[in-house]
């Protein structure tokens, strides 16, 4: 089991205490035989990019359901900009509007899944789109 | 996305050894993944370690590991000391992935660029630990951290390995996680070098200590001047901080475990039988590569697997086979070797 993983790392930033949802996104991902950091809830910007620059991440994927999407999701590309993370894939999922979808995807972000996405989809769409590591 | 273009390992020895995290992740990933360029990197890290304070803490899942280090973390970061931590998680047996979740609890250190944190599926391998765990400690001390602290991942009675990784073991035990009987057993027990107590707040604590204060005492050395293990009850959750118990107690053992090994000069046996075990590692690992290396694309392996199948042969003949074939060719290497044996 040495071949080379698929690091995630899943987090919730800001006040919204609502996890059920991105516990069962770390669960799938796991099962689709990537290695998944959890990080929590109530996460600042700046420790969920400093968590993926230590942990090298591929992905990061962020988790919003109380409508803070498009108050914190600007400041994390801005964050991994700082920190020179162009190579990491950026992925939101949770419960908003379908017209803040494109908004977000012109602030920076990769992909965007709502809520009723397909599993599949999403770990097709990680599978296809991370970086290789050498 | 663009492929990362691959690193050059001089100059990203060089970053680490200045205490850029981004090489030292991207280092520890090679690693890990045990990439052509892993003995490559840690030739140029080795000289630079072996002087930090690796602390090591097992104990089953759920049993607080992850708290106490929290709490170790920031009464080390009072002290000014820089510090690294390698937390294990089991990788699953079925999809290779894991759910690393042992950052949660050291949340309070996010935004702390004196804390370097990563987490690592196990990968299948046995012991409580990775692989690549003593390599990427080995990473941490490089770059620069006073202080290296391993967790386990949860560990029941015979992951052990943690003491050959780390110079002074802390196990972690819970109230009624069984009698006497259990706590006398090999294995676990016996490795720790300072026995903590946590969540000593619940019911059936106070037995509990009292049982294992007994079987200590029993597996106690008579040899003059050894070292016995504190028991220290600790509470590591808690809603208000001074409701916390046994912090400052278990940073004090472990100095004075320290110091100990300092003192008697036990610290030397403690990396002498690092050193021993990783040989040990690298060179069956090597070994390994080297052979499945030579039968590569020879297609001997599947004949091999095919006549074990047909009952024609067994693994045992077949590896004496091998390495009898190997160690042939291998005899100019030897020869060369000893003829440099001066040295």
């Amino acid at each position: 089991m040495n071949q080379n993983k698929i690091k995630v790392i899943v987090s919730k930033v800001g006040l919204d205490g609502h996890d059920r949802g991105v516990k069962v996104v770390a669960t799938l991902l796991k099962e689709a035989g990537m290695e998944v950091v959890y990080l929590g809830m109530y996460q600042t910007p700046e420790g969920v990019i400093k968590a993926a620059v230590d942990e090298d991440a591929d992905v990061i994927g962020l988790s919003y359901l109380s409508g803070e999407h498009l108050v914190y999701t600007p400041k994390i590309v801005d964050e991994m900009r700082k920190s020179g993370l162009d190579d990491v894939l950026l992925v939101v999922g949770g419960s908003f509007p379908p017209e803040d979808v494109p908004v977000m995807k012109e602030m920076g972000v990769d992909e965007v899944f709502r809520g009723g996405s397909l599993t599949e989809s999403i770990v097709d769409y990680i599978k296809k789109n991370t970086r290789g590591k050498s | 996305m663009a492929k990362k273009t691959p690193d050059n390992p001089d100059e990203m020895a060089q970053k680490l050894l200045a205490g850029d995290r981004r090489a030292a992740a991207r280092m520890i990933t090679l690693i890990e993944n045990q990439s052509e360029k892993s003995s490559q990197f840690m030739k140029l890290v080795y000289p630079n370690t072996g002087k930090s304070m690796v602390i090591g803490l097992t104990g089953s899942g759920g049993s607080g590991k992850s708290s106490l280090i929290n709490h170790l973390i920031r009464q080390y970061r009072d002290q000014g000391k820089r510090v690294g931590v390698v937390a294990v998680d089991p990788s699953s047996p079925f999809s290779g992935g894991a759910l690393l979740g042992d950052r949660i609890r050291f949340q309070a250190h996010s935004m702390d660029d004196g804390v370097y944190i990563r987490s690592m599926g196990s990968r299948g391998y046995l012991g409580g630990l990775a692989r690549s765990t003593n390599d990427v400690v080995r990473i941490m001390e490089a770059m620069g951290n006073d202080v290296v602290i391993v967790e386990t991942l949860g560990a029941g009675q015979d992951e052990v390995d943690i003491i050959h990784v780390a110079q002074t073991c802390v196990l972690v035990l819970t109230p009624n996680m069984g009698d006497d009987i259990q706590a006398m057993k090999a294995g676990i027990m016996e490795i720790a070098d300072i026995i903590v107590l946590n969540k000593a707040d619940l019911d059936g604590a106070i037995s509990c200590l009292h049982s294992l204060e007994a079987t200590i005492q029993l597996g106690i050395s008579r040899k003059e001047g050894s070292w016995t293990p504190p028991l220290i009850p600790t509470v590591a959750s808690a809603a208000k901080i001074e409701d916390l118990q046994g912090i400052n107690e278990l940073v004090k053992a472990i100095n004075d475990h320290q110091e100990y090994l300092h003192q008697s000069h036990a610290i030397d046996e403690v990396q002498t039988k690092r050193i021993e075990q990783e040989l040990g590692l690298v060179f069956k690992d090597e070994v390994q590569k080297f052979i499945f290396k030579g039968l590569k694309g020879t297609g001997k392996k599947q004949q091999y697997i095919k006549a074990i199948f047909d009952g024609r042969t067994d693994p045992y003949s077949v590896v004496e086979e091998v390495l009898k074939t190997f160690l042939k060719e291998g005899s100019k290497v030897k020869e060369t070797i000893s003829s440099k044996q001066q040295i």
